[in-house]
């Protein structure tokens, strides 16, 4: 399946104009007044609904006009399922400026719009890779930005196959009363926001929900607080055209067993998808993005078909099969090992309705960032070292890795922070 | 893991993937002893013990009818009968690698302050009496729990009574080595269109998974036996396609992979369309990580029944209409039901508005 935008494009016609692309037809649906133009058609309609097979078209009214908005279930459904193709996966791209500060202040770059700018040139913009991709999570800030020819990331991307995607959350703050347990900010004014992102050429978002493990932690409230706002911020992107990618994650720090990681994880999950159920998400049109189960970053090591097995484990025990994919963080884990268990559980036999790919940030970045030092004339080998990464990763998701990924300095390195703060 | 994982897991596991065979179902004998003799006047046959067992035996000893059915649920007193030759009737399924199963429930009351909303009883001594039942050969159990679908109901007391019901049944069954059928029917009486019961069917059995989750239940060794997603019964009928789309699609929304099998319960179907509506399930293009297959009472015994009216020189008759009936459901969990395997008796609806089981 072939990308499948809607693009949003002002044509004079009012602030709601959209040109969508459907399966068949092109069809732009106007809000200001009952009116209907046909690009395939060249004319305008005075019939205030248009529906295909493909789309229902819902009359709302909006600042007292009647306006047309589409129902985007069919759009979600196919950019979610997109996203799963396998063979592809996620590049989280999405460092706040606070974050990205901390990336190139390890390769001693200052952190500074065109720098920053400079980087994610680096990466869109490496030959070959986007082939490995079905979408990148971007900052606002990088939504925005262009290639030094000024040529729009987002048109790069989607001339390239890939779906821009947008981080919509505030960041976390601690619950009173726990122990530094957190819920995230982010929905106030969300629809708004959405709606802004989607103008610009996003199809899908991300919100990060931090869990973690300890004696008496997660807490039920911290879970509750999580998934009722995962479900929240789920559904408000739904009705705004935005893919919602669901990301529980359940921090590695600690010195507890992959068993304990197993039980959380499915406690954490089971109370996810009865929020989602709860507040009429439409499963079809998410994805999810969890952590691995792993044993605690304190507590010695196991195999990756140990992880692969626990991991798809705890996923058959929780996740319905309507989700069409799910992308996993890799929280810390070295590039390389995050693939390898990535192949580990593609290789599992038993029951998986649902693509398992990767939604990996530090894990896709990290020898890249190295080669790179901020310097033009490393550039080349910078994106050929991102290439390597993309690639294997891409390999992975066909549990195909053969783990001989020519590996950049870097990348069988820990990418673990203790008590990491995004 | 969050799973309780006893002395009995591997069992379970392994019992309740047979179940879940692809091409085999089960027979929901277990009505009790009230509901039988509802069935037994109606073929004007008296509700005494010696045809209670004349019946059971008619239908297990049936030839070739029981390579079709991986379990079959029984009532307790099924469960200490025996045939004429005096053997065990749990010899004669074990026999024939069909598994014994036992209803465990004690039926349904009313929930006040609510609209006629009931929830199940059963949990006293429930511990104790699925040891003595696995110690007579039972190896699953079955309780039903009821909603109905009106303007306010199902009520969200009434989902989350029968949903951590249904859970509490179900880990007390797998501490005694009983692989729990979990069963939340949604009875089609209403005048309620598909996507209405669509609806409540993913709210009640996504209540139903979070209160599995909840109190440490090992889907892995579970079945569901939930309703087909159809129109309320005072609603026009829909094609078997449109009830095989909007049932697969309430599944896969809600259903984790983890559990190896749904069992659908029949509802008041008649039997060729609860046949109908199961093999165009199976026949769906859509990914379905669990085995679709069948736990029908009425829907399977309906026609013998007739045939039989409680006459010696009918059996034969009888157990060949049973076979057939078998044969078809197996077929559709195939997706390889041609159809038509129905005198007009196989088409008669079997819908009781109110049901009292």
């Amino acid at each position: 399946m072939g990308p499948n935008f809607l693009t949003c494009r002002k044509v004079g016609l009012g602030p709601w104009a959209r040109e969508t692309q459907s399966y068949k037809d092109v069809i732009l649906t106007c809000s200001t007044g009952n009116q209907h133009y046909s690009p395939k058609k060249k004319s305008y309609s005075t019939n205030g609904t248009y529906t295909t097979k493909n789309w229902q078209i819902l009359h709302k009214r909006c600042r007292g006009f009647l306006v047309t908005v589409p129902s985007f279930s069919y759009e979600l459904i196919a950019n979610a399922a997109y996203i799963g193709t396998p063979g592809k996966g996620i590049l989280a791209a999405d460092e706040s400026t606070g974050t990205i500060g901390k990336r190139l202040a390890s390769i001693n770059v200052e952190n500074v719009e065109s720098n920053r700018r400079a980087f994610r040139e680096l990466l869109f913009c490496a030959p070959g890779v986007l082939q490995f991709l079905s979408g990148v999570i971007l900052f606002e800030e990088t939504l925005y930005q262009k290639r030094a020819d000024g040529k729009p990331f987002v048109d790069i991307l989607k001339e390239g196959g890939v779906l821009p995607g947008i981080k919509v959350d505030k960041g976390i703050v601690e619950l009173a009363g726990t122990n530094s347990e957190t819920s995230t900010l982010g929905l106030d004014g969300l629809a708004e926001r959405c709606q802004k992102y989607y103008e610009a050429g996003a199809r899908f978002a991300k919100w990060r929900a931090v869990l973690k493990i300890g004696p008496t932690e997660p807490s039920q409230l911290a879970i509750n607080e999580n998934a009722n706002g995962l479900a929240r911020y789920a559904i408000i992107c739904q009705e705004n055209g935005l893919v919602p990618i669901v990301e529980p994650e359940i921090l590695v720090d600690g010195s507890h067993d992959i068993n304990r990681c197993a039980d959380v994880t499915e406690r954490v999950l089971a109370a996810c998808y009865k929020a989602l159920n709860d507040h009429h998400v439409l499963l079809e049109g998410t994805l999810l993005k969890p952590n691995m189960v792993t044993p605690g970053s304190d507590s010695p090591k196991v195999k990756p078909e140990v992880v692969a097995e626990y991991t798809v484990r705890a996923l058959q025990r929780t996740v319905p099969p309507a989700v069409p994919a799910i992308v996993f963080l890799s929280g810390g884990q070295s590039e390389e090992e995050a693939t390898i268990n990535l192949n580990a559980m593609n290789k599992l036999k038993g029951k998986k309705p649902w693509s398992l790919t990767f939604s990996f940030g530090r894990a896709l970045q990290q020898s890249t960032l190295k080669a790179w030092a901020g310097k033009e004339e490393n550039v080349k080998k910078a994106q050929a070292a991102f290439h390597v990464r993309c690639k294997a990763n891409s390999e992975a998701t066909l549990g195909a890795y053969k783990g001989d990924a020519t590996m950049g300095e870097g990348a069988a390195e820990s990418l673990h922070v203790k008590d990491y703060k995004y | 893991m969050s799973a309780f994982v006893g002395k009995y897991a591997d069992e379970l596991i392994k019992t309740a993937k047979y179940i879940a065979t692809p091409g085999k179902g089960i027979l929901a004998a277990d009505e009790s002893t009230g509901t039988i003799g509802k069935r037994l006047a109606s073929i004007s046959v008296e509700n005494v013990e010696s045809n209670r067992q004349a019946l059971r035996e008619l239908l297990f000893t049936s030839p070739n009818a029981l390579s079709y059915l991986s379990g079959v649920i029984l009532f307790e007193e099924t469960l200490y009968q025996k045939t004429s030759d005096g053997k065990p009737f749990v010899e004669v399924l074990q026999e024939n690698n069909v598994v014994p199963g036992i209803k465990v429930d004690k039926g349904t009351v009313e929930l006040a302050g609510t609209n006629g909303e009931t929830t199940t009883q059963g949990f006293d001594s429930l511990g104790a009496r699925c040891q003595q039942y696995y110690k007579a050969g039972a190896r699953f159990a079955k309780w039903r729990a009821v909603l109905k679908i009106g303007p306010t109901d199902p009520s969200e007391l009434a989902i989350q009574q029968n949903a951590q019901g249904l859970a509490r049944y179900a880990i007390i069954c797998q501490e005694n080595g009983l692989v729990p059928i979990v069963e939340p029917e949604v009875l089609t009486d209403g005048p309620h269109d598909i996507k209405k019961c669509a609806y409540v069917t993913e709210i009640v059995l996504a209540a139903v998974y979070k209160a599995l989750n909840d109190q440490h239940v090992l889907l892995e060794g579970t079945l569901l036996k939930p309703n087909m997603v159809t129109p309320g019964s005072d609603s026009p009928k829909v094609a078997a396609e449109v009830i095989a789309e909007c049932t697969v699609t309430a599944l896969r929304r809600t259903v984790p992979p983890a559990v190896p099998g749904i069992v659908f319960l029949s509802g008041g179907q008649s039997e060729e369309e609860a046949t109908l509506n199961l093999n165009a399930m199976n026949k769906l293009a859509v990914s379905k990580p669990w085995t679709l297959s069948f736990s029908f009472g009425r829907a399977l015994q309906q026609s013998t029944l007739k045939i039989w009216a409680g006459k010696k020189e009918n059996v034969e008759k009888a157990q060949e209409a049973f076979l057939g009936r078998c044969k078809a459901n197996s077929e559709a969990i195939l997706g390889k039901y041609a159809g038509g395997g129905a005198g007009g008796l196989a088409s008669e609806s079997l819908y009781v508005k109110g049901y009292k089981y």
